[in-house]
């Protein structure tokens, strides 16, 4: 149980010998508006306890009724994860004793998931592409919430009592199971990372959950085995519950690696165990031993009668799926011609609907690039923001860069402009304005500049009379800097020697 | 022929959390042979083409549509809790985990 007493063998050592296989099984809360088998409303943050009805509170004689709308999210999900959509599956009942599970079962699906046998492209950071294969996906409903009191750390273990609320209890859920991921390799909690991330994108556009980590509405249970080789028997393997940041499932999967590596070289076997993650020091510890009480006696629901999703509906929602993250990708990258290398920058760096959303509004794919990777990203880094955070829109980007094409500032003046934006000052057109940052294009007042400078400099008009124009630039220096930088540099060039010629 | 173990119906049970004296386990036992073996005979008179069954209406999809109704009232909720604190079902102290 003591975290601080558990041997860790050093990461690169361990992948080094042993061949680590994950398994893993997200569970997304979908975003309807009531649960998966009554009409209460499913919404986050209300009252304790004011969001059931007798079917989520497990009350006698309440018979549940099927939402049609999680049943087609359920089908959207699993098309999307390239399954096969069940011609006829049923409910079943898992039973187990728990206070946040009022009925004493959940209502689940055993052998009849709605989805299966699927798969997903997952990408990692560098542009690899990882294959994970989908198992099942499989509709349920989600548990109250327990909130434990008195113990000195919050955790079950020390706790006098719990409190339930539940609201929670009912809302439907899609379990996704994958078959054993193998072949990682030392990759593999980035692959872990990536997948649940990969999955955590496909909901969010296929607009069936909010998808918010930080809220539970995605979260993980991560499965790690090692063995000697790849060609060597499956391991045994431990069920690391309730991972519910992207960070954290890597650091499940690395300690993991690491801890079961040191309890084989220490010739002892892996115990096959549920265990929990701390994120305070990235490690895991001993949960419940999986055994005989884990027979959760599952039989078909015998108050839910069974589901045959035609084809046709099946194909009709196939065909109303959006374009998924990773088609949408290719597809702006070939749009906006980015090298690979570039396309990647702006995807880890979380650009891409900024940039999407900074073309649309009327720049180059170029210039929005180079505002949003450049400038910007370096001030979100300084001021220690997310690039989504930094206080300018997407459309002032687009109106900047238009003011810089259409020759009214240049590059200098518009990061003063841009400054002018993030300090609040308004838009850009605004900050031009207030700050009087256009280009002097007005020749009167240019060629009053351009005299002053001629006359103050009459031994360089005399060497670019005698035909050396080497030092015009001192000249047209001398106005960029009477002018505040504000001067169109060409234009004066030509003024300054059209006045010493003449 | 017993098919139903002492031991099976003491398992079960446990699972079930149901708390059997001895003489009820063996009662049970015997009684739950009976109940197996009757149900057995469907067995022998389903051919391969019967396909199993779970509900004996001929229905499916039967869907509700994804529209809220009202909850009931958090005062008549907590009624029926054992003990009530912050709006809350009180439960003794939980050994296991979440």
């Amino acid at each position: 149980m003591s975290v601080q007493g558990t041997a860790l063998v050093d990461y690169a050592d361990a992948v080094k010998r042993y061949d680590p296989v994950l398994g893993i099984e997200v569970h997304v809360e979908l975003g309807t508006r009531t649960k998966m088998f009554d009409a209460a409303e499913a919404s986050f943050g209300a009252e304790p306890n004011s969001q059931t009805t007798p079917v989520s509170l497990g009350l006698p004689g309440a018979l549940p009724v099927v939402n049609g709308k999680a049943v087609e999210y359920a089908i959207r999900i699993g098309l999307a994860l390239n399954c096969e959509i069940a011609e006829y599956c049923r409910f079943a009942r898992k039973n187990y004793f728990y206070p946040d599970v009022p009925k004493n079962f959940q209502t689940s699906q055993y052998d009849e998931p709605i989805a299966y046998d699927g798969w997903v492209d997952v990408e990692l950071e560098d542009g690899t592409v990882f294959r994970v294969e989908i198992e099942r996906a499989h509709m349920e409903e989600d548990a109250g919430k327990n909130t434990h009191v008195g113990g000195a750390t919050g955790r079950i273990h020390g706790a006098e009592y719990s409190l339930v609320d539940y609201n929670r209890a009912g809302i439907p859920l899609v379990e996704i199971v994958t078959r054993p991921i193998e072949g990682a390799g030392e990759r593999a909690p980035e692959v872990a990372r990536a997948y649940v991330q990969t999955l955590r994108d496909i909901f969010r556009a296929l607009d069936v959950s909010e998808a918010r980590m930080e809220r539970g509405n995605v979260r993980a249970d991560v499965n790690v085995s090692l063995r000697p080789t790849p060609e060597s028997p499956l391991g045994t393997r431990t069920e690391t519950k309730n991972v519910n940041s992207f960070r954290s499932v890597e650091r499940a999967v690395r300690y993991e690696i690491s801890r079961q590596a040191a309890v084989l070289d220490a010739g002892a076997t892996v115990v096959q165990e549920t265990r929990h993650f701390h994120e305070d020091t990235g490690s895991t510890s001993s949960g419940r031993v999986k055994s005989d009480a884990e027979d959760y006696r599952y039989f078909p629901e015998p108050d839910l009668v069974p589901l045959t999703p035609s084809r046709e509906w099946v194909e009709e929602i196939r065909a109303s799926l959006p374009e998924l993250p990773a088609a949408r990708r290719r597809r702006l990258q070939g749009e906006w011609g980015y090298a690979d290398a570039e396309m990647r920058d702006v995807v880890n760096a979380g650009a891409l609907d900024l940039i999407e959303a900074t073309v649309a509004g009327g720049a180059s794919p170029a210039a929005a690039r180079k505002w949003w990777m450049g400038e910007l990203a370096r001030y979100a880094k300084q001021t220690e923001t997310a690039l989504t955070e930094v206080a300018i829109t997407p459309a002032q980007i687009a109106q900047l860069q238009s003011l810089v094409d259409s020759g009214r500032i240049n590059d200098k003046l518009a990061r003063q402009v841009l400054e002018g934006v993030l300090a609040g000052e308004g838009d850009p057109e605004q900050v031009v304005t207030a700050r009087g940052l256009e280009i002097v294009s007005d020749d009167g007042a240019l060629l009053a500049a351009v005299d002053e400078a001629l006359a103050a400099q009459p031994d360089v008009v005399e060497k670019v009379r005698a035909g050396n124009q080497g030092p015009v630039g001192a000249i047209i220096g001398a106005v960029m800097k009477a002018t505040k930088g504000q001067a169109d540099a060409k234009r004066v060039r030509e003024l300054v020697l059209e006045r010493i010629g003449s | 022929m017993s098919t139903i173990s002492r031991d099976e119906v003491a398992r079960v049970a446990a699972l079930a959390r149901i708390d059997l004296r001895p003489e009820e386990v063996d009662r049970l036992a015997g009684e739950l042979d009976v109940i197996v073996e009757s149900i057995a005979k469907v067995n022998e008179v389903a051919t391969p083409d019967v396909p199993a069954t779970s509900h004996p209406l001929p229905l499916t999809n039967v869907f509700r549509e994804d529209v809220p109704e009202p909850a009931l009232p958090v005062a008549d909720v907590l009624a029926s809790a054992p003990a009530a604190e912050d709006g809350r079902f009180a439960v003794p102290q939980i050994l296991g985990e979440e």
